[in-house]
Parts: structure tokens; sequence; C-alpha cells
């Protein structure tokens, strides 16, 4: 059996929005990098197994590891997650994985984050991770969600809020709840009007979300005319 | 170990038969790619074949199109653990490319170089025979940008980061040279039924 294979135990469980919950893993890991992902391992009673990725949201060096599972209804795992997965229960992961879509503190800024839908995950150990850099660094955050509550870590990222850090709420099926949001599909137009209004030249971008919304952003912001070497992406999901 | 609860949902047996170990199937055509999706015009497009750092062989879009093509139909298999069966692609065979321009092999090693700045390392003896392609077609139409058209490298017998998208060129190397994931904990090879996913596999 391959050793990189390791048990966690899942120490907490809480609830995020309607489709994603937070599990909060205890394992014996190398300390992961910001943006990073996991590989996790579930084996059946007759040795069957399942293997699938989820990004890390928690910052590196938290004494639990956090991810945020989005339930995919017709999904062979998320579900299990949802529904039967149990706090003292032990899975399999491996990782931590991945050295592209991984932001450093002395990488520096300005730092442009977009999130679309659980996106949001390996941005918000980004996020989380900027507060801990000795010197402020200069980010913002445009995160999409079909509605206001659907959008994960409100709370946290408003505590974030500084003159260095602003996040802007995009819904795209529910109205917004604070001045400066936007209700609509995030396009061309409105990412060029956000970043007028944060007037700074974003160094280190990361976008990551479902691929539609990825491919829309990141064009976009080729558009805007950001050079393409800054743009590290991250999708989930494809093309018909 | 087994996992408390977990019941799985297990495929067919033929489906089962096709899968390697750690692979799910998928319907859809996922898409993963480190960055934006680079606008590449025909007009601009130019493959080359290096020696290192010198051009043995370049054709445009047109002297490309017109090269021997071959059609492979199978399974791809992708290392964020989905597989996509009977895909079917078109294109020109490496050892179509080679034989047309004449090269006789520098080395037994090759990175694979993309418009986008990624490269990734193949062995030669990874690309001969009906085992790779430069595709421009799939599905009977051209590869759309997100799944690397113009042009990406197929290598479907192993994970398909090796087939590299909006593929420029092949540069030969004097030995197995890293290419930018396996830079980053990628497996050098990358074989799917061995499951090579990370450097220490």
């Amino acid at each position: 059996m391959n050793p990189s294979w390791k048990e966690a135990i899942v120490e907490r469980i809480e609830p995020g929005t309607e489709r994603i919950k937070r599990f909060f893993l205890r394992a014996p890991l190398a300390r992961h990098e910001a943006g990073q992902h996991l590989d996790v391992r579930l084996t059946a009673e007759d040795g069957y197994q399942a293997q699938r990725s989820y990004s890390i949201a928690s910052a590196p060096g938290d004494a639990l590891i956090e991810l945020a599972v989005d339930r995919l209804d017709d999904g062979e795992v998320s579900p299990f997650f949802h529904d039967l997965l149990q706090p003292g229960d032990t899975i399999e992961v491996r990782g931590p994985i991945g050295g592209h879509f991984v932001w450093r503190p002395e990488d520096g800024g300005p730092l442009l984050m977009i999130a679309g839908g659980s996106g949001i995950v390996p941005l918000m150990a980004i996020a989380r991770q900027r507060v801990r850099a000795a010197e402020p660094v200069d980010a913002l955050l445009i995160y999409s969600a079909r509605r206001w509550e659907d959008l994960l870590y409100r709370d946290e990222l408003a505590s974030f809020e500084s003159t260095h850090f602003r996040w802007i709420a995009i819904t795209t099926r529910g109205p917004k709840h604070r001045p400066g949001d936007a209700e609509r599909r995030l396009d061309g137009p409105l990412l060029h009007e956000l970043l007028t209004g944060w007037r700074h030249d974003p160094a280190q971008v990361f976008v990551c979300g479902a691929n539609r919304f990825v491919e829309a952003a990141t064009g976009s912001l080729v558009d805007e005319g950001i050079a393409a070497q800054r743009i590290r992406a991250e999708r989930y999901g494809g093309t018909a | 170990m087994v996992t408390r609860g977990f019941g799985g949902r297990r495929p067919r047996a033929e489906t089962a038969k096709r899968l390697p170990p750690g692979q799910h199937e998928t319907f859809d055509f996922p898409v993963l790619a480190k960055g934006p999706t680079p606008r590449i015009a025909l007009a601009d497009w130019r493959f080359t074949i290096k020696d290192g750092p010198r051009p043995l062989a370049s054709w445009s879009w047109a002297e490309f199109e017109a090269l021997p093509r071959t059609l492979w139909q199978g399974d791809i298999h992708c290392v964020t653990q989905w597989s996509k069966f009977d895909t079917s692609w078109e294109g020109v065979r490496i050892d179509d490319l080679l034989q047309a321009a004449g090269i006789v092999p520098p080395s037994g090693f090759v990175l694979a170089q993309s418009f986008d700045d990624y490269d990734t390392n193949v062995p030669l003896a990874d690309l001969g025979g009906n085992q790779a392609m430069i595709a421009t077609r799939y599905a009977g139409q051209p590869i759309e940008p997100e799944h690397g058209g113009p042009a990406r490298l197929l290598v479907p017998h192993l994970y398909f980061w090796k087939s590299a998208k909006w593929i420029s060129g092949l540069r030969f190397t004097a030995r197995d040279e890293a290419g930018f994931w396996e830079l980053r904990g990628y497996h050098m090879r990358g074989d799917p039924w061995l499951q090579q996913r990370y450097s220490d596999d």
C-alpha cells in the first residue's frame, strides 16, 4: 500500500450554507500552502474504493484541516460527506497536493481573488493566510453565488475588511445586501467597474469556480490587460 | 481501512474493467488548465520541433493540415480522478511528423511545449506508433479552445496532463527534464494503470 495515505479523524462538522458543509479534520500531514488540495479515499466493506480531490479552506499551520464540501446530488462521495460522515469517523487523506494555485505571504500583492460558488474554498485559505501576513497585502475578493445565503464565510470575510481588504458579493439569483455588491452575473463590464473602483493593478490573480465561470472571468481579466502569466485558475466541471 | 458507512456506487462490470484504479467515469468533459485559455489565431499558429534550442522543422497551420492524418478512439484518464470513455480524435501521429520532416530523433526524451508556457515531459518511447498524435479535431470538429485547440498533444495511455493543450512544439532534451506539473509534485511518467499520480508514486 502507498504510505502516503494517512488516516484523518473528523473532529467537527459545521453547517456552511444550504448545500455546503464544513469538515474539520485532524490529520498527520505536512503543512500545506494556501490554495492546495487533498485527495480523499473512501473504502467500502468489500474493498471498493472511491477517490476525490477537495481544496483546503484552512490556513497553513491551523491545528485542523478544513474542507468545505458542496453537495452534488448525483455524486458518489459528497452525499456520503453530507449524510453519513460523523464526528469521530476516520477517512483516508493524501496531500497536500498542487504547487501552482498557491499563494505565500512573500508573493505579496496586490492580490485579486475571484470565486464562483464553492470556488471560494481555496481562496478562503489564501484570505486567511493573508490576514496573518506581517505586512498588509492589498487584496480584493470578488465572490459570486446564487443568493446572499449561498455565500460561505460571510461573517469571517466581514471581519477581514479593512483599508487593505475588500470583498464584493455578487448574487446572480437574489438581491444584494450591501452597497457596493452586485446582483447580476460577473461579466466584462462589471469586472471593469469593480477593478476601476479598487484602484490597484493586481500582481497576483487567483480565479476558482465552475469551468464556465472561470473561463468568463479569466477572459475578462485578459481583456482588462492583465497579463495571463499573473492569472492562476482552478476549475471544476466541464463542457457537455 | 474500511470507511464506516461508505457503500459507494459501483460501476457496471464492463465499466469497471476500463477504469484504472482510483478513477470514476464522467460523461461531460471537464476542463483543467493552469490559467486563462490562450487566444491563438490560426494565422499565427506554428508547430516547431527542436533539438534543445535548435529548430529542426516547423509547420504553419495550412502545412500541418496537409500532413497524413490518423483517427484514434478510446478512453482518457485525468489525474483528478475522472475518466472519459470512447473519445475520438484526429490528428498527425508523432511518427508521421518525424518522418515528414526527415528527423532522426536526437534523444529519447521530449518536452511538449505550449503557447501558454506550459510544458510536460514524455519519453519518446511513449510517443511512437499509434500511442500519440498532435490532435486537431475532437469528435469530428475542430478542438474547442478550452479543450486545447487549435492543436493539442494526445497521449491517451498516460494521465491527461501529459496531453498538453495549445501545443506549439516538441523539444528533444538530452535527459528526462521535468515539465510544469512534474516540477510541482506530479509523476514523471504518469501511467494511470500504475496510478502514477504524484512524485512519490
